[in-house]
């Protein structure tokens, strides 16, 4: 009787590829319905557009590249990418510009570098970027938050929405503003308790910022439920999180006129929480033992803090990302785990002396 | 309670130990016939000692060991040999390999055995001696025979015995129900190891805490020997020598050594077993327990087999479906190979065959790419980092592979288990070991052979020079001879004188110039001071790991090679002088 | 003397542009003899790549010579039983693109040993004289055999045979040299498996 040769061993655990980025997926739920609400239709219009520019994009050069479609979507990572990007896009941004974003991402940053697995760079943050340095504009205008709105002012309707993202209508006045950390940036000269008193986005809010700190807490939920389903380990999000909150305790200073903001805006403001658990933790990008996640996250979590106190941009999780991206293969080689039986790791650049 | 260390890594797969365990260990039917391969264990085939149609008792030896690390094989049963060919076995290649067979008359009767049940009297060699003939191999698996394991002739003195028995394989339970049945044998077996190693200070059996029954079992054999039972937190791969070692001491057994070196030795509890059998009953180990489960048979147990059982023997007596089996397994499902054939005969190492169904184990999707997620890394019990070793191995790049330590995976598998993308990791790992060994090997015959050609170039350069010299003492004996005979004509009739002369100007050409000699001497010093050299280096060695034979013999060749290079030296000044 | 200079600033750097290339000459050279990597002549590293069958396929007499050759700037396609392997070996050494094998010196084949069939030798020695590593074994009028651990497989021996006793046997692997292929790519293995090729796909 003949049996099949297969390689040991036989069983496996029931976690693919595709139902971790389903969980993923999932998890950015609470965050997106917090900054739904918060800033209306956009935001759910901008994860239409990049979904179904990502997943036409994908197909395309998974054609262009002669290998099976549907196996290749199936993993669910183009959705991921596309959806990271809708929730970091400016609500009612032109449509194009989520293409353009998206397409990018996924051509340039992912399948030009060999597909999932092989782009050095976090494909979103890239796609992100490159947005951010093309259309300045488009990409600074921010919708106000739904409690800040004028008495006489709310947001766009559905149709209205798709109007101002395809036809290109403008929104009414007083639906868009900056962010938080736009505003605190561009308040030089000023003590940091006079702008949280001046400003109705500081001084409405319970703790960090209007709009925004609740979609943190709400993407802090989402991140936290992932790290309980072991899709990802700590170290990484919570080595950016407390170098970001060590970093802005040092440097607060009390609020002075220079203090480039407290610990509280810093965590709870922009992209930190979305970055920390659904950018940072990107396996692909990122270093890949613990320790050296350790550094990676923590080196992420200096930049962000810089770029944000000294930089001339405030979406400081988008380039921090990157640079981390970039040093991710020297943390790499200095940080290979001690192996049974060895007494000290090696560099992984080593090579095997003979004996 | 004793302090238990935690290993890295490691996962957690379903158990699925309670369907075996339903009833005890049961018996089969005797084979019509009985495979048995001369190679079930580790080390060197075993060597045979009947032939074709001899007639054979259960019990009597058939292939002796071969080497120092081999293991002798017995008739499980009684009847004649009827062949000894080429036969598949159980191997992952499903290749074949010399095997004996035996027909089974069934009588089943015994040689006469001789047991030593006073075994404190024998000497520890007395007692290796009878646990070799017994063909004693470790029974968790991997088959290394014991009474190699249990030489301490080289190594320090061993101070902690550690008994296996883990079993850390899900589905597996041949272990745990032999120590539910058999504990006070096995607390026997473990006394004469003891006795053998001169009676180590720390005794431990190593268990998981998913066999309480077992765990009692112990316990209670165990009140008063001085042997502890330590239960742990069951994980896979826990059962892994290097790991148990961990895991019970803290401490690791350095890359490339072995227990030994920190003066412990590691068996299984079913060896001990064994071992028992063969001291205090005198038998051989011709029956080891094995687990037949998986969902595509009806009945899954315990069986106490005969070494050589055919597979398809065990698997027709449990109403084997084949229709319903997805593989067909030895070992176990994290470990084990696949059979490529049922007609394979049962061995010394064989724990476990697990039938399983369609639903229970499909077969793999096709691997998707790596995310690099790093689960693999955080279930490497080696604490290595399998997904850079699977992007080496992809891109062959064996140099890399061995700075991070391929060779320290013990292929448990748990990477590929928890790998979401279904990457086949332990495949490529087995495949690029197996690359760069046979490169290695490649290297070090290409090194011979360059030797060999090179040395060949210089014998024949030197043979020209020979012949050059004589060719030209020759042409300038002719001119010699023309010189003084210039009437050639003449020299015809008187030829004699000239031949006398040439000759003896050939035998002057022949006797080597004072040059020549010295060459010759210096060439013959050179040689013996290499000699010398090698001499010393395998005096070295043998002062550092050899016998006191061998130490002494090592001297003498030092001494002779010495002796040969002060001769020739001397040879050589008076030749220049 | 700086009058003279900021006079002529033409003469200004000269004199400075060759006096900074002296300096820096002299750097560069004191640095190439101070921190020199030693390593093996690349002869010897070329003759390590090599597979040392001495067959003489490349058209050099063994090879220790075609490595020569090579860093003399000879095609490094030229050797059949290394093979790919041994190509792209030197190519990472020479730090060239890996030419495939140049079909002109053969083609790469599996691994064979000489076997010589006893009862027909006539003891020639004419194959003893051929082996270029010393691997056979006999005296003229006497049988001659392969020690078929030093053979190297290279075939020289099989066309001075007068009476064609000699075979090249393909060297079978047995049970103890298998060892597991690496998987087949996956994306050869996902690309039958989507166009309905594999039959249990599902």
């Amino acid at each position: 009787m003949a049996f099949k040769q297969v390689s040991s061993p036989h069983s496996h655990a029931r976690q693919s590829t595709g139902q971790i980025m389903q969980l993923v997926l999932l998890a950015t739920l609470p965050g997106l319905l917090v900054l739904s609400y918060q800033f209306g239709w956009g935001l759910l219009i901008n994860i239409l557009i990049a979904t179904i520019s990502a997943i036409s994009a994908e197909a395309l050069i998974l054609k262009l590249r002669n290998r099976p479609i549907e196996f290749y979507l199936r993993d669910y990572s183009a959705v991921v990418t596309a959806v990271l990007l809708g929730l970091a896009l400016p609500p009612l941004a032109p449509w194009w510009l989520v293409v353009v974003a998206t397409v990018f991402s996924i051509v340039i940053a992912k399948q030009l570098y060999g597909g999932l697995g092989s782009n050095p760079f976090n494909p979103a943050m890239v796609g992100y970027v490159v947005a951010l340095i093309s259309f300045p504009i488009e990409m600074t205008t921010w919708v106000t938050p739904v409690s800040l709105l004028a008495a006489d002012v709310s947001h766009p309707g559905l149709l209205e929405s798709l109007a101002i993202v395809f036809a290109g209508n403008s929104p009414v006045d007083g639906v868009t503003g900056a962010t938080p950390l736009d505003l605190f940036k561009h308040s030089d000269g000023l003590l940091v308790e006079q702008i949280y008193q001046n400003n109705s986005l500081f001084s409405a809010a319970s703790f960090a910022g209007v709009g925004w700190e609740w979609a943190n807490v709400a993407f802090l939920v989402g991140g936290l439920a992932l790290l309980k389903a072991r899709i990802f380990t700590w170290h990484a999000p919570m080595a950016m999180l407390g170098t970001l909150a060590l970093m802005s305790m040092l440097f607060w200073d009390g609020g002075s006129s220079n203090s480039p903001g407290s610990p509280l805006m810093h965590l709870f403001s922009g992209a930190s929480m979305l970055g920390a658990f659904f950018i940072v933790t990107d396996p692909v990008s990122s270093a890949v033992s613990n320790r050296g996640r350790l550094i990676y996250g923590a080196l992420i979590g200096l930049l962000v803090y810089v770029i944000r106190a000294w930089g001339s941009y405030p979406d400081a999780v988008a380039f921090a990302v990157l640079l981390g991206n970039f040093a991710a293969p020297f943390i790499d080689n200095y940080t290979v785990p001690r192996t049974y039986g060895h007494g000290q790791s090696r560099r992984a650049t080593d090579k095997e002396t003979s004996e | 309670m004793r302090r238990i260390w935690d290993t890295p890594g490691g996962v957690h797969p379903p158990d699925n130990k309670a369907q075996s365990l339903t009833s005890g260990i049961g018996q089969l039917p005797l084979p019509e016939k009985l495979i048995l391969p001369l190679t079930q264990h580790v080390g060197g085939a075993a060597k045979v000692c009947v032939s074709v149609g001899e007639k054979v008792l259960k019990g009597q030896k058939l292939a002796s060991a071969s080497a120092s690390i081999s293991a002798a094989i017995h008739a499980p049963s009684s009847g004649w040999i009827t062949a000894i060919e080429e036969r598949a076995v159980a191997h992952p290649s499903g290749m074949s390999a010399p095997c004996i067979e035996i027909t089974c008359d069934g009588e089943d009767r015994w040689i006469e055995c001789m047991g030593y049940p006073d075994y404190k009297q024998a000497t520890p060699l007395q007692l290796r001696n009878l646990i070799a003939d017994a063909g004693v191999a470790g029974l968790g698996g991997a088959g290394f025979p014991s009474a190699a394991k249990l030489d301490r002739g080289t190594h320090m003195p061993v101070d902690t015995l550690i008994i296996n028995a883990t079993e850390c394989e899900p589905y597996i339970t041949a272990d745990d129900i032999l120590i539910r049945e058999r504990a006070d044998q096995i607390i026997q077996g473990i006394e004469i190891i003891s006795h053998l190693l001169g009676t180590p200070k720390t005794i431990l059996i190593g268990i998981e805490n998913n066999k309480p029954e077992a765990i009692a079992a112990l316990n209670q054999q165990c009140q008063g020997t001085g042997i502890e039972v330590v239960s742990f937190p069951t994980k896979y791969p826990s059962g892994g020598e290097k790991q148990l070692i961990y895991i019970l001491t803290g401490k690791e057994v350095p890359s490339g050594q072995l227990p030994a070196d920190l003066g412990m030795v590691c068996l299984n509890s079913g060896t001990a077993f064994a071992i028992k059998r063969a001291v205090i009953d005198g038998e051989p180990l011709i029956s080891r327990i094995t687990t037949l489960t998986g969902e595509a048979c009806d009945i899954n147990r315990n069986y106490e087999i005969l070494i050589g059982t055919p597979v398809s023997h065990l698997l027709e007596q449990n109403a084997f479906n084949p229709d319903l089996c997805s593989r067909l397994i030895m070992g176990g499902p994290m470990m084990g190979f696949s059979l490529t054939s049922s007609d394979v005969p049962l061995v010394k190492t064989s724990t476990c065959i697990l039938a399983p169904s369609h639903t229970e184990i499909p077969d793999g999707d096709p691997a998707q790419a790596c995310i690099r997620c790093g689960l693999c890394a955080e279930a490497c019990p080696a604490s290595l980092l399998p997904q850079q070793l699977y992007w080496y191995a992809r891109a062959d790049d064996h140099e890399r592979l061995q700075a991070h330590n391929l060779f320290d995976c013990i292929e448990c598998g748990a990477c590929s288990y928890v790998c979401p993308s279904n990457i086949p990791l332990v495949q490529y790992y087995r495949s690029s070991k197996g690359d760069i060994v046979n490169a290695r090997t490649a290297k070090a015959t290409a090194a011979v052979a360059r030797e060999r050609f090179e040395f060949r170039q210089v014998r024949l350069e030197k043979a020209d020079t020979v012949r050059e010299t004589k060719r030209e003492a020759r042409r300038l004996a002719t001119e010699q001879a023309k010189i003084t005979s210039p009437t050639t004509t003449q020299s015809s009739g008187s030829s004699a004188a000239d031949i006398i002369k040439a000759a003896q100007l050939r035998g002057s050409t022949r006797q080597a110039s004072p040059e020549q000699q010295k060459a010759k001497l210096e060439r013959t010093l050179m040689a013996a001071e290499m000699r010398l050299k090698e001499a010393q280096q395998r005096l070295l060695q043998a002062t550092t790991n050899g016998s006191a034979d061998q130490q002494t013999q090592q001297l003498a060749s030092v001494e002779a090679a010495k002796r040969k290079v002060e001769q020739t030296a001397q040879r050589l000044t008076e030749v220049s002088h | 003397m700086i009058t003279l200079l900021t006079d002529n600033t033409m003469l200004a750097a000269l004199i400075a542009l060759v006096g900074l290339g002296t300096l820096f000459g002299g750097l560069l050279g004191y640095a190439a003899e101070r921190f020199k990597v030693g390593s093996d002549p690349i002869v010897q590293q070329l003759d390590e790549l090599l597979p040392q069958t001495q067959c003489g396929q490349c058209g050099f007499p063994g090879c220790r010579p075609y490595a020569q050759s090579i860093a003399d700037g000879d095609a490094i396609n030229k050797c059949p039983p290394g093979g790919q392997a041994t190509i792209n070996a030197i190519a990472n050494l020479l730090d060239v693109t890996a030419p495939s094998l140049d079909e002109a010196h053969g083609e790469e084949e599996i691994r064979t040993v000489a076997y010589i069939r006893e009862d027909e030798c006539i003891g020639c020695t004419k194959c003893i004289q051929a082996c270029p590593v010393d691997a056979i074994l006999g005296a003229a009028k006497l049988m001659h055999t392969v020690i078929a651990e030093e053979c190297t497989g290279c075939d020289l021996c099989v066309e001075p045979c007068p009476v064609d006793c000699i075979d090249m046997l393909p060297i079978v692997e047995n049970i103890g040299q298998w060892q597991w292929p690496a998987p087949p790519n996956p994306i050869d293995l996902i690309a039958t498996t989507a166009s309905g090729m594999h039959e249990d796909a599902a």
